[in-house]
């Protein structure tokens, strides 16, 4: 049996991957800088918060760390609607998107933040420094720089998540390839493809936040 | 229109998730067993196996489980196998979840203090010898508890074989959705059957977790 590939086809259609490469990006730059804000402002929740607020917390995470990301999605764009929230594609993609990298984030930021020594703190303390200067200048640079490579993970995981979004219509990387393969019937080249740059993407990823963790996030 | 009450909606998606768990625990024991060889080899002396272990890990690892199930489909059809969408879920989860165990079991053995090797190979035990009487059964013990952790991951994993037409607690959901026009009703109840099947799961990995890190101290 012969098996013929046409890889020629589908690169052909170079534009629309271009594209889908481009919202694929989008959608992860938005949700990397949101997510990381929340999951910062939730894990000072879990530690720090009243019993109300940790409690929220800590349920929002387990739930989320529970449930599938596309459950999420289709409850966000399908769902919400129902209580009279309509959103575009992208906009529910990047909600779930955040949603999703929050919990975790929380949770592995908190693993960061429980392992300050304590006497760093005492130390901000008697400079007079006030609780919330503590938690921003003396706990968190060195509670994120401790937990990083397992955030930078986290991120890719939902870069590759991302990929799911496209089951409602948002235009990226594996919408483009599912777009090209219903013209030219060619379904595993483009799928193969469109594979091989979201694995280009998560290496480049990798080594841009290594870089730019350091850099402007914790200091060196 | 037929009518759906609320209990046929979850009678429905209780049906649909027996074929989740069971996807999963094919994915689990496949990928389990697949990724002890991959371990292995990974282990081994030969430089080739450990490349190829390395790229399987970092491909696996570095796509989206989406593609891998599309490829799965698409590709099985062009070598002339007749696709379900059972056969190419299970192959795909199944080589999804052999590159996270390897890796992670990985770690594990690394986790075994050098000395352990260095005695063992003293005693003049052969390399099999080592890993099965000396290094495994250390292993084993810690790597129980993010192994439990990651089957979370994998049942979670298997709502996206609903994708590929694969009838299972999210495929089902939408099906429901699109006869009864109810979303939100109908994801939130796909949410908690969710949630009732991998938040005891997470728990367990938890409690393990803690149980060993005593053991340690």
């Amino acid at each position: 049996m012969r098996i013929e590939l046409d890889f020629i086809s589908v690169l052909a259609e170079w534009p629309m991957l271009v594209k889908g490469v481009a919202w694929t990006i989008g959608l992860t730059s938005i949700s990397t800088v949101v997510g990381l804000a929340l999951g910062i402002a939730l894990a000072w929740s879990r530690v720090h918060g009243k019993l109300a607020l940790r409690a929220f917390a800590g349920s929002y995470v387990e739930t989320i760390r529970n449930t599938p990301f596309i459950v999420q999605l289709f409850f966000v764009y399908f769902g919400l609607p129902a209580l009279g929230l309509r959103l575009s594609p992208e906009m529910a993609s990047v909600i779930a998107m955040v949603i999703n990298l929050s919990a975790y984030a929380t949770e592995i930021i908190r693993a960061g933040i429980e392992a300050t020594p304590k006497g760093q703190i005492e130390a901000g303390m008697s400079l007079a420094l006030q609780p919330h200067q503590i938690f921003t200048h003396v706990v968190l640079p060195p509670a994120l720089k401790k937990v990083w490579p397992a955030l930078v993970s986290q991120i890719i995981i939902v870069m590759l998540g991302s990929s799911v979004c496209g089951q409602i219509s948002t235009e990226e990387l594996s919408h483009a390839a599912n777009l090209i393969q219903s013209r030219n019937f060619r379904a595993f080249e483009s799928f193969i493809i469109a594979t091989l740059t979201y694995l280009t993407l998560a290496m480049a990823l990798r080594r841009l936040l290594n870089w730019a963790g350091p850099r402007y996030l914790f200091g060196r | 229109m037929v009518d759906f009450s609320l209990w046929d909606i979850f009678r429905n998606l209780l049906l649909a998730l027996r074929w989740t768990v069971a996807l999963s625990l094919i994915a689990f024991v496949g990928g389990g067993f697949m990724g002890l060889l991959l371990l292995l080899a990974r282990l081994s002396q030969s430089k080739v196996l450990q490349i190829f272990v390395k790229a399987y890990v970092q491909v696996f690892q570095g796509t989206p489980l989406l593609m891998q199930l599309f490829l799965a489909y698409f590709g099985m059809a062009l070598i002339g196998i007749e696709t379900s969408a059972w056969l190419a879920a299970s192959v795909a989860l199944t080589l999804y979840t052999s590159a996270f165990l390897a890796e992670i079991w990985r770690g594990c053995v690394e986790a075994i203090p050098k000395g352990q090797w260095e005695a063992s190979q003293s005693l003049a035990l052969s390399f099999s010898e080592q890993l099965r009487y000396v290094i495994l059964p250390q292993a084993f013990k810690i790597a129980i508890p993010p192994t439990v952790g990651f089957l979370v991951q994998v049942i979670k994993g298997t709502a996206l074989a609903s994708v590929i037409g694969f009838v299972e607690l999210t495929k089902a959901g939408t099906m429901i959705t699109n006869a009864t026009f109810k979303p939100f009703l109908v994801y939130s109840c796909v949410a908690i059957l969710y949630f009732a099947l991998c938040f005891p799961v997470s728990y367990f990995a938890k409690h393990l977790e803690r149980k060993v890190k005593r053991g340690h101290a």
